[in-house]
């Protein structure tokens, strides 16, 4: 339980996807206008993550036991049918969400977080259990970094910005500092 | 549609430097942050990504007729995941050292927007030979990002290149440079440094052209 735990927080803060292993930066630049687009990006993610982190534990159970250098191949084709899925489920059930959310939801195929999360939980040898609080864990990690990374972004919007640092300069910018702050949750929980 | 007619070395030189896959288009920027923090990281991330767009430029430009439209993009990523795994295990065999510090990295080439836009943008399109040039300029466009962001965080974060003290024993390294934020700010600031010199030649470009007074002439602007 304890280890489980641990786990999560270390997803979320500690080694943060996007501002630590610099993951997911696609929809981190593309989505990060607007607070409320954020969050459903986000809410998308965490739940992609965590059919994906089922899925692997399954084929690496079941499957990949008997053929290891499938790995990459099959990792990647669950994780493009999981997009696929949610994607015909959100259009069915909240039609309203899949527009807002357009074509942020294929993208999150080519959403390194997603692939490195099978990766991930496979060369630590993670458990069921112990995928699912990762894969909660990053998700909430990534929708965090995505959040702040918005409402920083909608103050500017009011700022006088020189123009040459207007767009994607400024962006990493703002991320290198919330980078340095989230380097501080290092030492919350020391590294194994 | 039909593609726009370009010369041959306008495929190639495009993707070098004007349409950058890192730094003009934002392409492929989580191995550009995560793997450059010494320049011979960069050197391999780089090889091994022109190798796995080289060789998915060429497969997918030859069997262009044979893929079926709804399918293409898993077609894409199953011919650009083939390519990662032969370059994953290659790069174990000849640097294993190097192999080591990229980790998950090489294996998350697959994912790398740059390559699949490149298939999807030219090589479904476009006959093979240039792609194969795209393939080449694109690649190479990569790895010269891929240095400049080495170079610097090296430089800075240790106070060597490629390996070799360059300030002696006194020099204090901004040991920053070479954690994750050192990363976002050091492409921040190509960025902010790239953009400042396009305005400086658009600048110089209007002062040539007018030279009497900076700016459109006025007539224009009235008409």
């Amino acid at each position: 339980m304890e280890n489980v735990v641990w786990i999560f927080v270390s997803a979320m803060v500690v080694n943060n996807f996007t501002l630590f292993y610099f993951l997911g930066l696609c929809p981190f630049m593309g989505v990060s206008a607007r607070v409320s687009t954020a969050l459903r990006m986000g809410a998308a993610d965490i739940f992609v993550l965590v059919v994906t982190s089922v899925c692997t534990w399954i084929l690496n159970t079941f499957v990949l036991a008997y053929a290891p250098y499938l790995r990459l191949i099959s990792f990647i084709v669950v994780i493009a049918s999981v997009v696929q899925i949610v994607e015909m489920v959100i259009k069915k059930v909240s039609p309203r969400l899949f527009r807002e959310l357009g074509m942020f939801l294929p993208l999150i195929t080519t959403n390194c977080a997603i692939l490195y999360l099978a990766i991930f939980q496979t060369n630590r040898g993670y458990g069921f259990f112990e995928g699912l609080a990762f894969a909660v864990g990053a998700g909430a990690g990534l929708t965090l970094a995505l959040v702040l990374m918005a409402s920083i972004r909608q103050e500017t919007e009011f700022s006088s910005i020189p123009a040459v640092a207007r767009g994607a300069a400024l962006v990493f910018i703002i991320a290198g500092a919330l980078s340095l702050a989230f380097m501080g949750f290092a030492g919350l929980l020391s590294a194994t | 549609m039909s593609p726009r007619e370009t010369a041959p070395q306008a495929d190639f030189f495009r993707g070098v430097w004007r349409e950058n896959p890192v730094l003009i288009q934002m392409l492929g920027l989580c191995p550009a942050l995560a793997v450059t923090n010494t320049v011979e990281n960069s050197l391999w991330m780089g090889l091994a990504t022109f190798f796995v767009l080289t060789g998915s430029s060429f497969i997918v430009s030859l069997i262009k007729k044979l893929i079926p439209g709804e399918v293409r993009i898993p077609t894409f990523i199953l011919i650009i995941a083939t390519f990662v795994t032969v370059a994953d295990m290659s790069l174990e065999a000849i640097v294993p050292t190097v192999h080591k510090q990229l980790g998950a990295f090489v294996a998350l080439i697959v994912v790398n927007c740059m390559i699949l836009s490149r298939q999807e943008a030219f090589a479904a399109k476009r006959p093979l030979g240039r792609s194969l040039l795209d393939a080449f300029g694109t690649g190479l466009g990569f790895i010269v990002a891929l240095v400049m962001m080495g170079a610097i965080r090296e430089v800075l974060g240790n106070g060597t290149l490629m390996g070799f003290s360059l300030f002696g024993p006194n020099f204090e390294p901004w040991v920053i440079f070479i954690l994750p934020p050192g990363g976002f700010l050091t492409l921040g600031f190509w960025l902010l440094l790239l953009n400042w010199f396009q305005k400086w030649r658009t600048e110089r470009a209007k002062v040539r052209a007018w030279p009497e007074g900076v700016g459109a002439p006025p007539e224009r602007k009235a008409a």
